[in-house]
């Protein structure tokens, strides 16, 4: 019955939020141009259902790469400054300030420095928008650990590692999969952001592109559309390994 | 395993300038011996377990375990909470395994069950083997935290007020699981706590430090029955002894102030 009410309530939401959608633009008269209706969302998508499937490929695996490295990334400095004071006190000006800076302004920048390179590109600028919450979220859970939980291995002798993967990893996971959670929605605005400013004709960012410049506004929505489906999936693949690596931490 | 702590001094560096917690403590407590350390809040109480367990130096001083000196942690130390620290991600077994993780890794899993589920047994616990330490009462978690604390077989048991934070029957049962740990297995003991009852029925020697820095105030036996039962508490031999204790912990309080 949960199993059941787990799928059925989200769809149902689901299909109550495109039935108010349809109303409001029916209601205000809206031309497709100025807000497109979910009734017209199909027929953009029929027309251009093979560059849907190639380009939102292209889109995923950027994106999934790019997640994947930034976790890497995310947990390599999360680790450093959840051990180390000093790095930590080092790190965070520089992490913070540079998180403070709109990716869209960095994106020139990359693009300049690997010109020609439009997956590397992507992917950095995937990794740049998605680690911090990760790295922040491992410090913190590092960092804060309580001095008994230590005690009890130091104790018996243990060194630092073994503290670390039998200890403190694990105890961390549970913030690291909410982290990750943000970061997942994180990486598809990374790799539109590339996509969209520096056009490299790939990727739904492409396609969005294209619909602006040929006016066709549902064929805008339907990428957005795509975006959101897409980050829906990958979100529960997220809750899925949450659920196999944390799952203890999770109230029933 | 004897202890012996001689004249021993410790400071901690605060914002404020150095903190003295300790000065000049020197006990005793003799082999298979179970001591318990009573003093006013924030004494030091907790520093000399972790001055005993090797985990911090003393700024002056030796401790020295069957005339051993400590200069770091010994793997013949199990140590208990009043937070029991669980792995919450572990089942009741595995958090009991943990220091065999770390002491006998060469042991195979089989091995670490079985001592595991003797001490669970001991406890009364044999059925929850496979719970998560959500999934426990209090008094269950702190019955596993003792286990935990026990398996590797430990010389020296050090328990830093472990009851402190369970209802008063919970606690009872608990002190009489303690009674039986101690009959069942041979370990020299270090309690740390609040609760002069549980001092006096689980000792047999208290020790009242004085307000901080602390030092030796009062040392007593309290051998006052061979097989001590929660009843024993109200005869008037233990009466006096608590008034005593009491008394005891005012002067301490009052050399704080």
């Amino acid at each position: 019955m949960i199993r059941i009410n787990n799928f059925i309530i989200p769809l149902f939401s689901l299909i109550i939020f495109c039935l108010l959608w349809e109303l409001l633009v029916w209601y205000n008269n809206w031309p497709n141009y100025k807000m497109a209706s979910p009734s017209d969302l199909w027929p953009a998508f029929w027309k251009f259902k093979h560059l849907f499937l190639i380009y939102g490929w292209e889109t995923f695996w950027r994106t999934v790469v790019g997640l994947i490295l930034s976790v890497f990334v995310g947990l390599s400095l999360g680790i450093l400054m959840g051990f180390s004071k000093t790095i930590r006190i080092g790190l965070y000006p520089i992490l913070v300030g540079f998180n403070a800076i709109p990716k869209a302004t960095v994106v020139p920048v990359i693009a300049l420095i690997f010109v020609g390179m439009h997956n590397m590109n992507t992917i950095i600028i995937v990794i740049l928008i998605s680690f911090f919450p990760i790295c922040v979220s491992i410090s913190i859970g590092l960092s804060t650990l309580e001095r008994e939980y230590e005690d009890i291995l130091l104790s018996l002798g243990a060194n630092k590692f073994e503290i670390f993967y039998k200890i403190a990893l694990p105890k961390t996971l549970p913030e690291f999969f909410g982290a990750l959670k943000v970061s997942t929605t994180l990486a598809f605005i990374g790799t539109n952001l590339m996509e969209i400013i520096e056009p490299h004709g790939k990727g739904l960012g492409h396609l969005f592109d294209s619909g602006k410049i040929s006016a066709d506004y549902p064929l805008m929505f339907a990428v957005l559309i795509t975006l959101a489906v897409m980050g829906i999936f990958l979100y529960y693949i997220v809750v899925y390994l949450e659920n196999i690596f944390a799952g203890w931490a999770i109230r029933k | 395993m004897h202890i012996n702590i001689e004249k021993v001094s410790h400071q901690y560096e605060t914002k404020q300038g150095m903190l003295p917690v300790l000065k000049d403590l020197s006990l005793s407590i003799k082999r298979k011996g179970f001591t318990a350390i009573v003093g006013p809040s924030g004494c030091g109480k907790s520093t000399i377990t972790r001055l005993v367990s090797g985990l911090i130096k003393p700024t002056q001083g030796s401790i020295f375990i069957s005339n051993k000196k400590i200069t770091s942690p010994l793997s013949t130390v199990g140590m208990a909470f009043q937070n029991p620290v669980l792995l919450e991600w572990r089942n009741v077994i595995k958090n009991i395994i943990l220091p065999l993780e770390i002491v006998s890794k060469n042991v195979t899993y089989n091995q670490k069950r079985s001592n595991a589920l003797d001490l669970l047994k001991l406890v009364g616990l044999e059925e929850f083997e496979n719970n998560l330490p959500s999934e426990l009462s209090g008094g269950m978690k702190q019955r596993v935290s003792l286990c935990r604390s026990l398996v590797h077989s430990p010389e020296v048991l050090i328990l830093d007020e472990p009851f402190a934070a369970l209802d008063a029957f919970t606690k009872e049962d608990l002190w009489d699981v303690m009674h039986k740990l101690k009959k069942e297995r041979d370990f020299t003991c270090i309690l740390i706590t609040h609760d002069l009852r549980e001092a006096v029925y689980l000792a047999d020697q208290v020790i009242v430090l004085s307000g901080r820095p602390a030092s030796l105030q009062y040392d007593v036996k309290t051998n006052f029955n061979e097989e001590k039962k929660i009843s024993d508490l109200y005869s008037s031999e233990v009466s006096q002894l608590l008034a005593t204790l009491r008394n005891q912990i005012e002067i301490a309080q009052n050399k704080n102030d």
